[in-house]
């Protein structure tokens, strides 16, 4: 085992420098996040006003052709509409008309503003508070921007939940939500153990469908379950709500802290907490034992990607005892990941936002064993002889809760597994 | 504003990359927002490149536009000079920047680099990804290789090939992420080669700077891919007077055709060109030819695709696999005019749009055979449950195979056609599976027959039964249902029905998956008629009755109604 492991402190990196560098940034905008919020919001659609470059970036990066006709589309701005914003208004209704007439399953419409909209100013806020006059009942047209002058990949996200905040229905009762956007199979096991420690009734934001939607009040107390969620977090303690602080439910650790967080809130006992979970702790202790065999001792360096960087690492490190070389993130939200801080070894170094070329000289100056980046980065680091892992996987598949601990540390050690297996790897293609 | 769920181009900045990335020490300084580098994933992900494209995106953000984002552009570019050392600088905005007007060009040039700059205007409203391309190639060369004498001169005249050396020529066009263009440049240099004919320089593709400053020492170009080729081999010839290879030798016809071109720009003899026209490896026509490829005469064919691949598959499916084209199609805006005269030829009307679902709701109306088409009709091909082949950019990861498969030349005839007729001949495979699905000794309850012989344990038999039977539940609970199932076998692989029936005419009705759900009924006595034609023809036979009943109202079908349908149908 490696020494950093013995030397918690109880500081950990609570106040650590973090190294902030400015420059190429080698991430997706906001826009991204559509790719699983329509999946999450049934009967949303999300309607991207911007360029050919947004309608080609959601395309590569969904592989959207598979989909019929998805429930994403792009409103392409052409030489007129930036000629007259007046016509761009009337240019975007009549798109909104045509497409809410063929779908008539739609509940609620996103209109998602991109840099293009946002450089012209057109106000998309304006434009749904005129397009839901006009279509509520049946469908509400809400907005946000996922453009990249001001959102980092899942910064879209808590745009889009942010959204949503002022449309939940006012409710003095007493209730419990879940925040962040989570694959349905790991909704319905953390809502189970939820239940099981005895807190019944929990809301989800977002919620599967527009009819769903949590009630929020002064007596609301929420728990995030992703860490990228600081507008949406401001916007419902705006709405009177309070947030619970935890660490996030990542590894077996995490989850359990998330659950004693909640069952505190509620005035539950540790105990109970302890109890109901144990058959999943000792299922993803023994499943996580395996590969610790593969990963211990290994080191890892994270570029930034999606803000899940933090806990992750903290995961990684604590309880599979990899070796933190450097842990990038888009953005730090200090008070959000204050447990998750302390948590990480401390020295690790942390680092926000991105000068891309100095990071990946960092990066072959410390030659990890396993390198974290993007779809950009990992097959010319590859190439170079480093092992690396598609971030994205990370945001795409249920890495969230007790079931899935082990499910996360195998799409670490399935590329060092694999390194080892193939015995081609020099002589690169060009 | 035009409302879009899918786009076959990128933006003109992608179109850019394209043509940086395939060079080998050009370094271009892209003004973008953060996000835009998704573009380099195309390069990474699905070509596979191992190096990061040569782009540097400038990032900037909301809280930059009020102050200095031209200052931002100004650094960037230097560092990257410093970091990259390249031999030439493309610079240019995309879609954002071009809104925020910081004239990359002027700045770049203020910071007096030691090297060329070329500054970039796409404007990214007008414009998409082809043209894009074709537009940075043709800067590219206006600025690496200007005319030495100065400008304002008259076009001088076309030159000849030099007496006693092996004529040179340029091949124009490939780029990276192009469709096949790895292979084709392999197996037209070799082409070329043959009829003594020496590629100078090959550009953008593996191109460096210099190479480009040679373009003019050459006899002749060869412009592979007019999209991005076109603009500046029509430069090179109105400046530097080089003619230029106008057929793109794709199909067997074409690379005759291509080779005859080449043959009387370059002086080669008559002896020579005609070995190198009657190659032993071009196997399509024989392929064609063949008894086997019978079953092809007349199938419908719609074509979809960038204009010079869709332009040369028409010809392709028309003139040597015997199709009959009952559609063509492009996305390339710039070259409607070259596939509306093509379209000419096969008496249809071109599809000139970029809206994927104008293009499926005419694939479905064509009712065709064969869908010859993008990545894109791939999918359209598969919810119609019709075979199709991929013969044009945009890329997916599958269209850059390990295996060598060019389009191009001989042997690219050769792999059209396998890619092509595959499809179609699986469907032959696929059906004869089929048609012993039923018999009584191969039913999907039967043991192997192998195992089930006189003597042998009657448990094994019944273990296998319930195997069999267990794994026929998998199935169809994955495929949903069993009848889509059976659907897609019939749709999918009737085509190979008719080979086997050509013995009995006016078997098959014209193949067709028709997406109108019939609401005919039908009466017992054409439902037990329709159980006597050939199960493998049976499907078709259904489909096209309903078909014909619908398009009449009529609310029951008979056997007279399934015979006047097959009829109709027949051909």
């Amino acid at each position: 085992m490696n020494p950093v492991i013995a030397l918690h402190s109880s500081e950990g990196c609570a106040t650590a420098p973090v190294l902030r560098q400015r420059g190429q940034r080698e991430v997706f905008c906001g826009l991204t996040g559509i790719v699983w919020l329509h999946r999450k919001i049934q009967d949303a659609f999300f309607l991207v006003v911007g360029s050919r470059t947004c309608a080609h970036l959601i395309q590569s990066a969904a592989g959207v052709m598979i989909f019929a006709e998805p429930r994403f589309a792009t409103a392409i701005l052409d030489e007129r509409d930036l000629a007259g914003l007046a016509d761009a208004n009337e240019e975007l209704d009549r798109v909104v008309q045509r497409l809410l007439e063929r779908r008539a399953d739609i509940k609620t419409l996103f209109l998602v503003g991109s840099c293009p909209s946002e450089v012209i100013k057109l106000d998309l806020a304006r434009a749904a508070q005129r397009l839901s006059a006009r279509f509520m009942p049946q469908v509400r047209v809400l907005n946000y921007s996922g453009s990249g002058i001001e959102t980092t990949f899942t910064q879209g996200e808590d745009a889009c939940l942010a959204s949503l905040v002022p449309v939940l229905q006012e409710s003095p009762q007493p209730s419990f939500m879940v925040v962040g956007a989570l694959p349905d199979v790991v909704e319905d096991q953390l809502a189970r153990l939820l239940a099981q420690i005895g807190i019944e009734r929990v809301s989800f934001l977002p919620a599967r469908n527009s009819q769903q939607l949590p009630t929020v009040g002064p007596n609301t107390q929420f728990l995030l379950a992703q860490p990228f969620l600081g507008d949406t977090a401001r916007a419902l303690e705006q709405r009177g709500a309070r947030r619970v602080g935890a660490p996030f439910p990542i590894g077996v650790e995490g989850t359990t802290a998330w659950l004693e967080a909640a069952a505190a809130a509620c005035g539950i006992s540790p105990g109970r907490v302890a109890e109901a979970t144990a058959p999943a702790r000792q299922r993803a202790q023994a499943a996580l034992a395996r590969q610790r065999d593969v990963l211990a001792g290994r080191s890892v360096f994270f570029f930034p990607d999606s803000q899940l960087e933090i806990p992750i690492a903290r995961f990684l490190s604590r309880e599979l005892g990899m070796r933190l070389l450097e842990v990038g993130t888009p953005y730090l939200h200090r008070d959000h990941l204050a447990q998750e801080l302390q948590w990480l070894p401390s020295g690790t170094a942390l680092s926000e936002g991105q000068d891309v070329d100095l990071q990946l000289q960092r990066c072959r100056q410390l030659q990890p064993d396993i390198t974290v980046c993007g779809l950009g980065l990992a097959n010319p680091l590859e190439a170079e002889g480093l092992t690396t892992k598609w971030a994205i996987e990370l945001v795409f598949t249920p890495i969230h809760g007790y079931e899935q601990a082990a499910d996360l540390a195998e799409l670490f050690a399935r590329p060092l597994r694999r390194a080892q297996l193939l015995r081609t790897t020099t002589g690169l293609a060009a | 504003m035009q409302l879009t769920l899918w786009t076959y181009e990128g933006p003109p900045h992608v179109g850019a990359m394209r043509v940086a990335t395939a060079m080998t020490d050009v370094h271009y300084v892209l003004h973008a927002p953060q996000g835009d580098t998704y573009a380099d994933l195309l390069f990474t992900m699905i070509e596979r490149r191992n190096k990061r494209p040569p782009v540097t995106y400038t990032t900037f953000q909301a809280r930059d536009l009020g102050s200095d984002t031209a200052e931002l552009f100004k650094t960037a570019a230097r560092e990257a000079y410093e970091r990259f050392q390249p031999r030439a600088m493309l610079v240019g905005s995309s879609c954002t920047a071009e809104l925020i007007q910081d004239d990359p060009g002027g700045l770049a040039l203020a910071l007096n680099l030691p090297v060329p700059v070329v500054p970039l205007e796409l404007p990214a409203y007008q414009r998409k990804e082809n043209w894009g391309a074709a537009e940075t190639f043709y800067q590219l060369v206006r600025h690496l290789a200007p005319l030495q004498k100065g400008p304002g001169h008259e076009a001088p005249a076309p030159r000849q090939p030099v007496e006693g050396r092996r004529a040179r020529c340029n091949i124009l066009g490939p780029t990276a992420l192009g469709f096949r263009h790895r292979d084709d440049v392999t197996e037209i240099t070799q082409l070329l080669g043959r009829l003594g004919v020496d590629v100078q320089v090959c550009a953008p593709l593996n191109a460096s700077v210099a190479d480009i400053g040679r373009l003019p020492q050459a006899d002749f170009n060869v412009v592979l891919y007019p999209e991005v080729g076109a603009l500046a081999a029509q430069w090179l010839q109105r400046v530097h007077g080089m003619p230029f290879v106008k057929t793109v030798p794709i199909g067997f016809g074409a690379t005759q055709d291509f080779i005859r071109e080449v043959a009387a720009l370059a002086g080669t003899p008559d002896k020579m060109a005609a070995a190198v026209l009657n190659d032993g490896n071009a196997r399509s026509p024989w392929y064609a030819r063949s008894v086997d490829s019978t079953y092809l005469t007349g199938k419908r064919v719609v074509v979809f695709g960038d204009a010079t691949h869709a332009v040369a598959a028409a010809r392709i499916a028309a003139q040597e696999l015997g199709f009959q084209v009952v559609g063509i199609g492009t996305y390339s805006r710039e070259f409607a005019r070259e596939v509306r005269e093509a379209a000419k030829l096969y008496g249809v009307e071109a599809l000139v749009t970029d809206d994927y679902l104008e293009v499926e709701a005419r694939i479905t109306e064509l009712h065709v055979e064969l869908v010859l088409g993008t990545q894109m009709e791939r999918h359209i091909a598969k919810r119609l449950k019709l075979p199709c082949a991929v013969i044009s950019a945009p890329v997916h990861v599958q269209d850059f195979p390990a295996r060598y498969s060019p389009q191009m030349g001989f042997e690219g005839a050769n792999v059209l056609f396998d890619s092509w007729v595959h499809p179609l001949m699986m469907g032959l495979e696929e059906h004869l599976l089929t048609m012993f699905r039923d018999d009584f000794e191969f039913h999907e309850g039967a043991a192997a027959s192998h195992l089930s012989h006189a003597g042998g344990a009657p448990l094994m038999v019944q273990a296998a039964q319930a195997a069999d039977a267990a794994a026929t539940a998998t199935v169809q609970a994955f495929a949903g249902a069993a009848q889509p199932l059976e659907d897609a076998a019939n749709a999918e692989h009737a085509d190979g029905a008719d080979a086997a029936v050509s013995g009995a005419p006016g078997a098959a009705t014209s193949g067709v998956t028709s997406n109108v759900i019939s609401m005919a009924r039908w009466a017992p006595d054409a439902q037990k008629e329709l159980q006597k034609i050939p199960f493998f023809v049976r499907g078709k036979a259904r489909r096209n009755t309903e078909r014909f009943a619908a398009e009449r109202g009529l609310a029951t079908i008979t056997v007279d109604t399934l015979y006047d349908a097959k009829a109709h149908f027949g051909r």
